[in-house]
């Protein structure tokens, strides 16, 4: 199964598991962002859960169908055509040879996963098939003209092409953090508003972090020597405007991180375009610690 | 280990334990990555961050962080096994836009920054960041100095630069805080080379001054 990049407006990247374990040797994890469109994407065209897909931003691209090709439409909501005729998304889409799916751009959300039948084909470099935007590493993002080559589809299950439902992006997303590892550089009221208040999503948004604007949380005006980053990690600057760190962050960093969000609701922050809505909710009450 | 764990938790899966010293970092995470009990360790300067290993049902869920730092108090810190240290010489133009305020800060003349740089042997304590950006330990004190309040949106690869107790070279363009004396046109990091940085744990650093 081939397609061949007719035209593409935001960034768009292949994506997989990314490289885990390697922080040590300061290579990023990247990955897909919203991993949960990764797997349903994945399941639809009757991928491994794992195979490697297109993220794009906004969505906004063209695709031209070099053989037919099964593909599912998964995370940010837009309309998109095959030929000129609507389809959905979130359920398996043929396209047959000849012809062109366009993806409108995104109404909702911010990343639209393209998985197609048999995994995005690519060397993989140092482990994964995943494109790094911080230290480039990997597949270079995608461009018109390239052509996206599939893997083996011998032994796969079946596509489903029926649609199946998902949840909308709420109005304002809430993920849910666990404080901790340096929380104790907040005051107990930046705390307290770190989880209660709504934030907005600034224009300093990318895969290696999303900026929060809002009213600056009082921290300590120390030096932290530099520890381990994880996505997820919020970080909080001397300016007191927390950053969520996305899957490209640096592995080590300077700031102090006092909260991380949640693996599941990470999928949730990387469909936050500049301008949404986000409000963080404490798990559990107590920091634990030895 | 001897006496009590210091530990902090750290997301769903980690802790985060405090050390002395870098030394003690790599003794655990040596000690850490033969148990199998961790699925990823990453030091920083006096930490060691150690994520659970998956229980393997594929599910993201909470694992008990309180018994992987029991398991990690419990393991019996050996030597670190260095593979035989080299020695990086490593050309540096010193025209780095940092320079003059760094003088300011240290109350040194730009000349004295530059020879103080260029006279220690310094060590690759830990690799981070992004592109294996080399932490190296061993910057003469009276060059310790804060990063910038406010980060730059984008350093050139090559930047040779200072923060805290801290030397380094940007492998790429990224933003950074750090601050730049110099830069060099050595490339550290070859990601179809696995593991894909040039400078090794351990390995020794000595910067040269050179007109361009």
């Amino acid at each position: 199964m081939t397609l061949r990049v007719v035209r593409f407006g935001g960034l768009a990247t292949i994506q997989d598991d990314g490289r885990l374990g390697r922080g040590h040797q300061g290579v990023a994890r990247a990955g897909a962002w919203d991993q949960r469109a990764r797997g349903l994407g994945n399941r639809l065209v009757g991928n491994d859960p794992h195979a490697a897909v297109i993220e794009i931003v906004l969505g906004d691209c063209e695709l031209e169908a070099v053989e037919a090709t099964t593909v599912a439409l998964t995370g940010a909501r837009g309309p998109a055509w095959i030929d000129g005729s609507p389809v959905g998304q979130d359920l398996a889409l043929l396209v047959p040879a000849g012809a062109r799916l366009r993806i409108g751009r995104a109404t909702s959300g911010l990343r639209l996963t393209v998985a197609l039948r048999g995994g995005v084909d690519v060397e993989p470099v140092l482990g994964s098939r995943s494109y790094d935007t911080l230290g480039r590493i990997g597949p270079p993002p995608l461009q018109a003209g390239d052509v996206i080559r599939s893997g083996p589809v011998d032994g796969l299950g079946p596509a489903w092409f029926e649609q199946v439902p998902t949840l909308p992006l709420p109005d304002i997303v809430e993920a849910a953090v666990i404080f901790g590892p340096r929380d104790d550089w907040l005051s107990d009221g930046a705390r307290h508003e770190l989880v209660s208040r709504v934030w907005t999503v600034s224009t300093a948004c990318d895969r290696t972090g999303v900026r929060l604007d809002g009213a600056a949380l009082a921290r300590r005006p120390d030096e932290l020597a530099s520890e381990a980053m994880i996505p997820g990690a919020i970080q909080l600057p001397p300016d007191g405007r927390p950053i969520i760190l996305g899957p490209d962050c640096g592995t080590t960093g300077g700031y102090p991180v006092v909260a991380v969000v949640t693996r599941a609701d990470l999928d949730l922050v990387g469909q936050l375009r500049p301008g949404a809505a986000i409000r963080l909710r404490a798990m559990g009450s107590k920091t634990i610690t030895g | 280990m001897t006496g009590d764990l210091r530990w902090r938790r750290y997301g769903e899966r980690g802790v985060l334990v405090e050390l002395d010293t870098i030394d003690e970092v790599h003794r655990l995470r040596t000690a850490v990555e033969a148990s199998g009990i961790a699925a990823a360790s990453v030091p920083g300067a006096s930490t060691l961050y150690v994520e659970a290993a998956d229980d393997g049902d594929g599910l993201a869920d909470v694992a008990d962080v309180a018994g992987l730092a029991r398991s990690i108090g419990e393991l019996e810190l050996g030597d670190v096994n260095l593979v035989d240290p080299c020695l990086h010489e490593i050309d540096v133009v010193y025209d780095g836009v940092d320079l003059d305020d760094v003088s300011d800060l240290t109350g040194l003349a730009p000349a004295e920054v530059i020879e103080r740089h260029t006279a220690a042997i310094y060590t690759l304590a830990f690799l981070g960041f992004s592109r294996s950006f080399p932490y190296l330990t061993g910057l003469d004190p009276a060059l310790v100095v804060p990063r910038l309040a406010t980060p730059r949106a984008r350093v050139p690869a090559g930047s040779v630069a200072i923060a805290g107790e801290f030397t380094g070279i940007y492998p790429a363009a990224s933003p950074g805080g750090w601050r730049l004396l110099g830069r060099t046109e050595r490339c550290l990091f070859d990601p179809s080379i696995d593991p894909p940085s040039f400078l090794g744990l351990g390995d020794h650093v000595v910067f040269r001054a050179v007109r361009r």
